[in-house]
């Protein structure tokens, strides 16, 4: 019974197929139009323009909001389920920054925080379709990591004055090393916002390119569209996970670069 | 439709709108007022409150687990004076016991003595009487030997001298 309404419907989707399949299968895909900014009324964009960016930036903001505040607004030492996601986020980031960083890198934990939550919200709330990821913009995680950036050799040179420079000095190393090995450390140092910046978003951006050309491949093939559509399910499921792992690898990297500022030597 | 307009409008450019330098200075504003918004929410409201929640189902933790420890210490407690009070009333039983055992064997003692006194007395007054039977039996053998030797001593042509006869029997008859 269940084999005869199998084929039958096979049989009503390869003809339904053949009848309504595109006149002629033009392949236009645009995987890039999603990261367009645009202005949500009129046109132009200058600094202070709502666009897609605001109204998304504000929606993660909201999200923050509804899942820390709301959610433990009723204080119940016996938590409900949004209490227990904020418990488990709050408590996720602060094991973290108290194994990583070390006790004295805890003051730093609302900073911290304030980043693991707008990225995680903004990439979740990017997989929504039809969606604006602000997170897939070099704009964006530029900022967040040179805010890192910033924030740590500020924090490196005021806790340990000179000392901070102890950092490039490789003490274990042979002395005729140590210079050159200043060198390397003293690149790489300059290198960490580039890869910390650029490593968010390239994983958001290619992951949402992605699934906008298989889409597109979806549209163009008619009937035997669900090959897209199976590896658009699959890679979907990927970017719910790199959507959480990239803002995981992103908190956890400031972690680390918070203890070389906080403890310079090697 | 929109992003052609827009590419349009500024210049076309690239294929990436990530390298459109134009909408930079919207994003970083945007970025830092929401970073900026959820930094206060966080350290104003949320960390704190949860911060709080935290501590406090630790705290309720904690006095529970004391409770629970005050609990079974009592219980513990309870079980002893239990096992105590068992005890004694185990060392009271044994007491009574003896003690009505003692009180028994008293009595009995008591009521032996009284019974062996009597069968004494009663073994005293028997003997008298044997002793009394067995005097008057040997009266009678003396009397009847007397009797008898004076009637043979007649019978064989002598006088009886009543004073030897007696004597004789007596002498006869002692041992």
């Amino acid at each position: 019974m269940g084999k005869i309404f199998f084929f039958a419907a096979l049989a009503l989707v390869v003809v339904s197929g053949l009848i309504f399949a595109p006149a002629e299968a033009k392949l236009a895909i645009h995987p890039m139009d999603q990261f367009q900014v645009s202005a949500l009324f009129g046109d132009h964009i200058s600094w202070y323009t709502p666009t897609n960016v605001t109204l998304w930036m504000a929606l993660a903001v909201a999200a923050v909001f509804a899942l820390l505040v709301l959610g433990s607004s009723r204080r119940a030492i016996v938590p409900g389920r949004a209490q227990s996601v904020a418990e488990l986020a709050y408590g996720f980031i602060y094991k973290m920054v108290e194994d990583v960083a070390g006790k004295d890198g805890v003051k730093f934990f609302p900073y911290i925080m304030t980043l693991f939550m707008f990225i995680v919200m903004a990439n979740f709330l990017g997989l929504i379709p039809g969606s604006f990821t602000t997170t897939s913009h070099i704009a964006v995680t530029a900022v967040l990591a040179a805010l890192v950036f910033v924030t740590v050799t500020v924090v490196g040179f005021v806790k340990n004055g000179v000392g901070f420079l102890g950092l490039f000095w490789v003490s274990s190393a042979p002395l005729a090393l140590r210079p050159i090995l200043a060198i390397i450390e003293l690149i790489s140092y300059f290198v960490r916002p580039v890869s910390h910046s650029i490593r968010l978003a390239g994983n958001v951006m290619a992951g949402h390119a992605v699934l906008k050309v298989f889409a597109g491949f979806a549209a163009a093939l008619g009937m035997f569209s669900f090959l897209p559509i199976f590896a658009i399910t699959a890679v979907y499921a990927l970017e719910v996970l790199v959507a959480f792992i990239q803002a995981y690898v992103f908190t956890i990297l400031t972690c680390v670069y918070l203890k070389d500022a906080l403890h310079p030597s090697h | 439709m929109a992003s052609n307009t827009q590419e349009a409008a500024h210049g076309g450019g690239s294929a990436m709108p990530q390298l459109d330098f134009s909408t930079f200075g919207n994003q970083i504003f945007w970025l830092v007022v929401a970073l900026v918004v959820i930094y206060l929410i966080l350290s104003r409201v949320a960390l704190p409150r949860i911060a709080a929640v935290l501590a406090e189902r630790q705290g309720t933790i904690t006095n529970d687990l004391a409770a629970a420890e005050d609990l079974k210490a009592k219980a513990v407690e309870a079980e002893n004076a239990y096992n105590k009070a068992l005890a004694d009333a185990r060392a009271e039983t044994q007491r009574i016991a003896a003690e009505t055992r003692a009180e028994i064997q008293a009595g009995l003692d008591e009521a032996i003595a009284k019974a062996d006194e009597q069968i004494a007395a009663k073994a005293a007054e028997s003997e008298k009487a044997i002793a009394e039977i067995k005097a008057g039996a040997l009266e009678s053998v003396k009397a009847v030997a007397t009797d008898t030797a004076e009637a043979l001593v007649v019978a064989l042509g002598g006088s009886a001298d009543k004073d030897a006869i007696a004597k004789a029997v007596a002498e006869r008859t002692k041992g």
